[in-house]
C-alpha cells in the first residue's frame, strides 16, 4: 500500500455538513500540514481519515489528547503498545512494570524532557506537559502513519521543536493540523489549506511562503 | 403566578401523602411510651459494656459478614456491569436488587438453614445488583477519547483496564467503600432473622429488657460506623476480605436434602406441586391477591408515600445544620457544623429496620414507627448530601441573613438536587417499607413472614415477586419524573 486516498469525503454535525465532498491523496513519506483558522474542518478531517485509516495502522493523537488522568505518565506512553503484549502482560505492568519497558519509555520521555516526570498521575501535569506525554504515546506506538492534531500548541520555542522532530522520526508519514503556519512550512513537505470544509489550497511547502496562507485566515 | 412543574409535582406528592394519612393507622398503643424512651435513653447514657466476649462476637461476625457479602457482591457486580449492555442482564440486575437482603435472607433460611452462606448471599445477591447499575453508570462517564486512541488490536480486556476502570477507578473506589458502610448496616440487621451479628443480640437484649445492653450495642455500632474510614485502609481491604470468610462462625450443617426440597417441591405453588394444573392454580393465584397480596400493596403504598414526603420535609429542615451559609464559618460555627454533622451520622448510619423495631418496642404496633424510621434514616441520609452540596454555592457577600436567606438564596438553589435525590431514594423507601412488615406492620413483608410461617413457601415465593415488581414500577417511575422535571442524576450524585 502506497497510497491512501479520500473520495468525496463528508462530514456533518446533524443537518448541518461541516467538512467536504472533499478528495485528496496521500503518498507514503509525505508529510502534510493542515492548516486554516479554527472551525475550517481540520479536525473533523482527520478524524474522518482516522476512522477510512485505523484499521491500516494509523495512529492518532487528537487535540484532547486522550490520556488517562488517573494513570502514570509510563502507563500513558504504554498503551500506545497495549496491542504488541497479551492482555496478562498488561494487567502485570499495571501493577509491576517490567524494567525493559521502563527504560525504553524513560529514554523517550527524556528526549522530550520529562524523564523526572515518569511515575506521576497525568492529571498532575501542566497543558505543555500532558501534550508531551500524548505524543510520547504515539512515538512509543510506532505504526504506518500519523493524524495529529495541534501536536504542539501548548509548547513554545525549542520544546516544539524537539517535539515535532520526534514525531516526524518516528512517523515519515503523517497529517498534522497546525496553526504555526513557520513550524508547518519546516517540518512539512506538503501543505494543505482548509477553508469552510473544503481544500483552498494544495502545494508542495518549498513553493509557499507563510504569506501565501495569509489568505485562509 | 403560574405553577411550575417542579412545585406541581411537589403539591401532588404532599396532598397524595396528606390523604394517605386519612386512611393509615398511626396510633400509640403501649401504656408508657414515654418510660420505655426514658429507659432506652438511661441504657444509652449509662451502658453496659461488661459482657466483653458477647459484644465482641457481635462486632466481629457484623463486621465479616458485611466484608464476605459486599466483597462477592462487588466482584460479581463488576462482571455483571461489563455485560451492562445486553438487556437481560439488565433487568436481572434490577430483579435481584429490588428484592430486600431480608427478604433474601428469609428465602435462604428456609434452604440453607442458618448456616454463615444464607447471611453471605443475602447480602451478595442484592448488592450485585446494586453494583453492576452503579457500575455501569460511572463506567459509561468515561471519557471515550483514550479508548479511541489505543491502538487497533488492543485486546479488550486490556483496553478496558487502562482506559475505562483506570479513569473511573477513585469514583468506584469510593462508590464501593459507601457500599462497604451500607454493608455494616444490612450485616447488622440479618440478625433481626437469625444471623449471628448485632441484630440478633439487639433483639435479645431488648426481649430480656436489658436496656444497658442494647445501649451498649447501639453505641458500639455507631462506633464502628464511625471509625469505618480509620480502619478500613484500602491497603488492608485485601487482608480484611481474606480473612472475613473464616470469621463468619459454623453456624448450623446444611441439609442439603432441605436444600433441592425446598427449591424443587416447596416453592412450587401448592396447586401444580398436588397436579390440579391451571385450572387449580388461577383461583389460588385469586385468593393469593385479593386476601394478601392487594391488601399488602395497598398499606406499602400509603405508608411509602407518607414516609418518603416526610423524609422529604425533614431532609429540606435539617440539611442547614452543616451548610456554613447558615453555621457560619468561623470557630463557634465550625463547631455548630460538627454537632450538625454528628445528629445526621447518628440518622443515617441507624437503618430503618434497626429504628422501626426499637420504636415499635416503644409504641407498640401500627405504622407510625415506621413513618419515623424511615424519615429519619433517609432525612438524614439525604439532608447530609443536600448540605454538602449546599456548601459548594457561592452567595455574593450581600446576601441575606437567616430565614431569608435560606428561602431566597439556598433553598431553590438546592432544591433540584434535592427532588432528584429523593426520586432516587423512593424506591429504596418502598422496598424498606415492605420489609417493615416482618415487624408487624400490614405491608407486604407482613405478609410474606405470614406465609413463611405458615410453611406456605409457594406463596411466601409469589408474594416476593409481586414486591420487586412494585419495586421496578416505582424506579421507572421515578425516572421518569426526573427526566420530566430534568433532574440531574449522575452516578457520582447517590449517596
Amino acid at each position: 500500500m502506497t497510497m491512501l486516498a479520500l473520495h468525496d469525503a463528508v462530514a456533518a454535525y446533524g443537518e448541518i455538513r461541516v467538512l467536504g465532498p472533499l478528495s485528496l491523496t496521500l503518498t507514503r513519506g509525505e508529510r502534510v500540514a493542515l492548516v486554516g483558522r479554527s472551525g475550517a474542518g481540520k479536525s473533523t478531517l482527520l478524524s474522518v481519515m482516522y476512522d477510512r485509516w485505523r484499521d491500516q495502522g494509523a495512529a492518532l493523537m487528537p487535540q484532547d489528547l486522550g490520556l488517562v488522568a488517573t494513570l502514570s505518565v509510563f502507563h500513558n506512553v504504554y498503551m500506545g503498545r497495549l496491542d504488541r503484549h497479551p492482555w496478562w502482560r498488561n494487567l502485570l505492568t499495571l501493577v509491576r512494570p517490567r524494567p525493559g519497558d521502563v527504560a525504553e519509555i524513560g529514554a523517550l520521555l527524556t528526549r522530550l524532557g520529562l524523564d523526572d516526570r515518569l511515575w506521576t498521575p497525568c492529571g498532575e501535569l501542566s497543558g505543555g506537559q500532558r501534550q508531551r506525554v500524548a505524543v510520547a504515546r504515539v512515538v512509543h506506538q510506532g505504526g504506518g502513519m500519523l493524524l495529529a492534531d495541534e501536536p504542539v500548541s501548548a509548547l513554545d520555542g525549542p520544546l516544539s521543536e524537539v517535539t515535532l522532530t520526534a514525531l516526524t522520526d518516528a512517523y515519515p508519514t503523517a497529517v498534522l493540523a497546525m496553526h504555526d503556519v513557520e513550524l508547518a512550512l519546516r517540518y512539512c513537505t506538503r501543505v494543505i489549506g482548509i477553508r469552510d470544509g473544503a481544500i483552498a489550497i494544495d502545494q508542495p511547502s518549498q513553493r509557499l511562503a507563510a504569506t501565501d496562507l495569509l489568505p485562509l485566515y | 403566578m403560574p405553577l411550575t412543574a417542579t412545585r406541581r409535582v411537589t403539591l401532588g406528592l404532599i396532598l397524595l401523602a396528606g390523604v394517605c394519612l386519612l386512611f393509615g393507622d398511626f396510633e400509640i398503643s403501649t401504656h408508657a411510651p414515654w418510660q420505655a424512651l426514658g429507659r432506652l435513653f438511661m441504657g444509652l447514657i449509662q451502658p453496659d459494656f461488661s459482657r466483653v466476649d458477647f459484644l465482641g462476637e457481635a462486632l466481629l461476625r457484623t463486621v465479616a459478614f458485611a466484608f464476605t457479602g459486599v466483597g462477592l457482591g462487588a466482584a460479581a457486580g463488576m462482571l455483571l456491569a461489563l455485560l451492562f449492555g445486553h438487556v437481560w442482564v439488565r433487568t436481572f440486575c434490577a430483579f435481584i436488587r429490588a428484592i430486600h437482603e431480608l427478604f433474601w435472607a428469609l428465602i435462604f433460611l428456609q434452604s440453607f438453614g442458618l448456616h454463615p452462606i444464607t447471611g453471605v448471599l443475602a447480602i451478595a445477591i442484592p448488592y450485585a445488583g446494586t453494583f453492576a447499575k452503579v457500575y455501569a453508570e460511572i463506567l459509561d462517564e468515561c471519557d471515550p477519547q483514550p479508548e479511541r486512541t489505543l491502538p487497533r488490536r488492543a485486546g479488550r480486556l486490556s483496553a478496558l483496564v487502562y482506559t475505562r476502570i483506570s479513569q473511573a477507578w477513585p469514583h468506584l473506589v469510593s462508590y464501593t467503600a459507601y457500599r462497604l458502610e451500607c454493608g455494616l448496616r444490612s450485616s447488622a440487621v440479618i440478625g433481626f432473622v437469625g444471623m449471628p451479628t448485632l441484630g440478633f443480640h439487639l433483639a435479645g437484649a431488648f426481649a430480656q429488657g436489658h436496656y444497658a445492653t442494647v445501649g451498649a450495642l447501639l453505641l458500639l455500632f455507631y462506633a464502628l460506623i464511625a471509625s469505618l474510614r480509620l480502619w478500613a485502609r484500602p491497603r488492608l481491604l485485601p487482608l480484611y476480605l481474606l480473612a472475613s470468610p473464616f470469621l463468619l462462625g459454623t453456624g448450623l450443617p446444611i441439609m442439603w436434602s432441605n436444600v433441592a426440597r425446598f427449591f424443587t417441591e416447596d416453592i412450587v405453588p401448592a396447586p401444580l406441586r398436588n397436579g390440579e394444573g391451571l385450572g387449580g392454580l388461577l383461583p389460588w393465584l385469586g385468593d393469593l391477591l385479593a386476601h394478601q397480596a392487594l391488601p399488602g400493596i395497598w398499606n406499602t403504598l400509603l405508608l411509602t408515600q407518607i414516609a418518603m414526603v416526610l423524609t422529604g420535609a425533614l431532609a429540606m429542615t435539617l440539611f442547614p445544620l452543616i451548610s456554613h451559609h447558615f453555621t457560619g464559618r468561623h470557630f463557634t460555627g465550625r463547631v455548630r457544623g460538627a454537632l450538625g454533622h454528628g445528629v445526621l451520622v447518628v440518622m443515617r448510619s441507624t437503618p430503618e429496620y434497626l429504628l422501626a423495631f426499637i420504636l415499635l418496642q416503644l409504641w407498640g404496633p401500627s405504622m407510625l414507627p415506621a413513618v419515623v424510621a424511615l424519615a429519619l434514616h433517609n432525612g438524614g441520609i439525604i439532608g447530609h448530601l443536600i448540605g454538602r452540596r449546599s456548601n459548594e454555592i457561592q452567595l455574593r457577600q450581600d446576601a441575606p441573613g437567616g430565614m431569608n436567606r435560606y428561602a431566597y438564596e439556598v433553598a431553590p438553589r438546592v432544591y433540584g438536587p434535592f427532588l432528584a435525590l429523593l426520586f432516587y431514594r423512593w424506591e429504596i423507601i418502598m422496598r424498606e417499607t415492605a420489609i417493615l412488615g416482618i415487624l408487624g406492620i400490614a405491608t407486604l413483608g407482613f405478609h410474606v413472614d405470614s406465609a413463611i410461617q405458615e410453611l406456605r413457601f409457594d406463596r411466601a415465593m409469589v408474594l416476593i415477586v409481586i414486591t420487586a415488581l412494585l419495586n421496578i414500577g416505582v424506579d421507572i417511575l421515578a425516572r421518569r419524573l426526573r427526566a420530566r422535571l430534568r433532574l440531574s442524576h449522575t452516578a457520582q450524585s447517590e449517596p
